[in-house]
């Protein structure tokens, strides 16, 4: 099948965003199709985690637009914007968890907010799913400052997965773990896929992360995407000798 | 870009600037707060939790001072009173002291320490986190649900404290009079209530409020719009009780002219 006849559930067409002097996002053209992960590789300062806070409307985008899920998000009131949110899970670096709440509020209280009128059976029914499927059944009861790096990022996956979004952003999922805690969160994102039909974006600048996850890459370069396509393709075939140097630094021997 | 950031201003020009600046969002967040409170859900629960924390937080600093200032007090106008003979107007004195101006300002600056600091330290953390981002994009109103129900518990909550500390403050006093004049509790208490006039206590609740107010809006201010980082954390429970102190003087000051101009009436 050809890709362009495939769904398109985001599209970005030239997308720019500067802070002051700082430009950030200078014109992002980008697709994102139903059911695939794709993955965005850039160095740190590059613009990746603006590129999706303006997705999810935590940030504004000076030029371009953006359609999720055949929506424009420019123009639209809060309620809109709301609504559209709860289709797009975000999974942030540092999980966010709410450290004043235990695991399982953590996952009621966005549940109970945007769901009316589910009962208690049914609220605990979906806090034991989700924590299975992120494989942490028994953390429930924990406070976030009892579980480990790995652990929050996990349960920060399952806050999101309790909304059913169709779309998953995660925001360098593996970042700050351990190499063996990072092919566990690897694996969990190929599964969350699988389980709950999502697709997906994910940030990183971890090329193990990028190629056990990702579809496709995109390279965040000078803010723009230079290179776009499958994992062999992007590398093999670069022109900037930056992104070669990318690789070599990650596959060092 | 905003028409006001010009280089080429000097630097107090720009120092203007940035102070109505900071005003004009200042009172867009209080207008925020008016627009919101009044607004469904209400997160009644929230808001109890957190008046617990605050009755939690400050009472045992709050039972201390009031009692060593009902002593304190006491035993420092006695003195001037029994020059004249007229100690047995200690109760009276003391409970237009504590009443009118001691039990609200000292609840109120012990609470802007306390409290205050706890939460502009607690949403400046949230913010850091990205806790505040990730409401948001779970269409929770992060606004409503930490800063309308931690002013609401606040505001609800130093008059409660005050009337406490007012408490507090006539036993420290009772056990100073006692023991030196020998009058026994009834009659002090009669003396105590025969001194303070509906105006008074009236005046008193309502000051209590707009501290309580003061606290709880000022903490958030300063937490929602902390700096990034973790020193951001420190530099909000900082700001956060100078500016909650600053502003309760200063109440304090307004609140007097007006119950006087009343009085007078
Ligand atoms: N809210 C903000 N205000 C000002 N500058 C910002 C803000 N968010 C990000 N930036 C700047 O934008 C650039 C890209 O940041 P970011 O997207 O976080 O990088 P990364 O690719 O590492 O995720 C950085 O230079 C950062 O300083
Ligand atoms: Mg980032």
């Amino acid at each position: 099948m050809h890709k362009d006849q495939r769904e398109k559930v985001v599209k970005m067409r030239g997308l720019k965003k500067s802070f002051d002097e700082n430009h950030v996002l200078m014109g992002v053209d980008l697709d994102l199709y139903k059911g695939e992960n794709l993955v965005v590789l850039g160095k740190s300062g590059s613009g990746k985690s603006v590129l999706i806070k303006i997705m999810v409307g935590l940030l504004e985008q000076d030029e371009g637009s953006i359609e999720i899920l055949g929506q424009n998000t420019s123009g639209l009131s809060l309620k809109e914007l709301n609504k559209l949110r709860l289709k797009v899970g975000f999974s942030f670096q540092h999980s966010a968890l709410y450290d004043s709440m235990t695991v399982k509020e953590n996952l009621v209280f966005p549940l109970t907010r945007n769901v009316k009128g589910l009962t208690k059976k049914e609220i605990d029914k979906k806090v034991d799913e989700l924590l299975e499927a992120v494989g942490l059944p028994q953390s429930a009861n924990q406070m976030p400052s009892e579980l480990s790096g790995g652990q929050k990022k996990r349960i920060g996956v399952a806050r999101t997965l309790i909304l059913n979004p169709e779309i998953m952003l995660y925001d360098e999922p593996t970042a700050g773990l351990d190499p063996i805690t990072c092919v566990e969160i690897n694996n969990l994102i190929v599964q969350v896929r699988e389980q709950f039909n999502t697709s997906s974006i994910v940030i990183t600048h971890d090329l193990t992360c990028a190629k056990t996850t990702g579809d496709r890459m995109a390279v965040l370069l000078d803010g723009q995407f230079k290179a776009v396509g499958p994992f062999e393709e992007v590398f093999t075939q670069a022109s900037d000798q930056r992104i070669k140097s990318f690789y070599d630094y990650n596959f060092i021997k | 870009m905003s028409i006001i950031s010009n280089d080429n201003k000097p630097v107090i020009s720009k120092k203007i600037d940035r102070f109505f600046i900071g005003l004009a969002s200042a009172f867009a967040f209080v207008k925020r707060f008016f627009q919101e409170v009044f607004k469904p859900p209400f997160e009644f629960k929230e808001i109890i939790r957190q008046c617990y924390e605050i009755g939690y937080r400050s009472l045992p600093l709050i039972s201390l001072t009031g009692f060593i200032v009902g002593i304190v007090f006491t035993n420092q106008s006695r003195p001037s009173l029994s020059e004249f003979g007229a100690t047995s107007w200690l109760p009276a004195l003391i409970s237009i002291a504590v009443v009118r101006a001691m039990g609200p300002l000292v609840t109120a600056l012990i609470a802007a320490g306390k409290v205050g600091s706890g939460i502009g330290a607690e949403i400046a953390s949230m913010k850091v986190t990205e806790q505040i981002d990730a409401m948001e994009v779970s269409a929770i109103n992060p606004f409503k649900f930490l800063v309308v129900t931690r002013t609401v518990a606040t505001t609800l909550m130093i008059p409660v404290l005050v009337m406490y500390t007012d408490f507090v403050a006539l036993i420290g006093s009772f056990l100073s009079v006692n023991s030196k004049e020998l009058v026994s509790l009834s009659t002090f208490f009669v003396q105590v209530f025969e001194a303070i006039s509906f105006l008074d206590v009236f005046s008193s609740i309502i000051k209590s409020l707009v501290f309580g107010f003061t606290i709880g809006i000022v903490g958030c201010y300063k937490g929602y719009n902390s700096s990034k980082g973790t020193e951001g954390v420190g530099k909000a429970a900082n700001a956060s009780v100078v500016m909650a102190m600053f502003l309760i003087f200063i109440e304090e000051l307004l609140s007097l002219q007006i119950v006087n101009a009343i009085r007078n009436a």
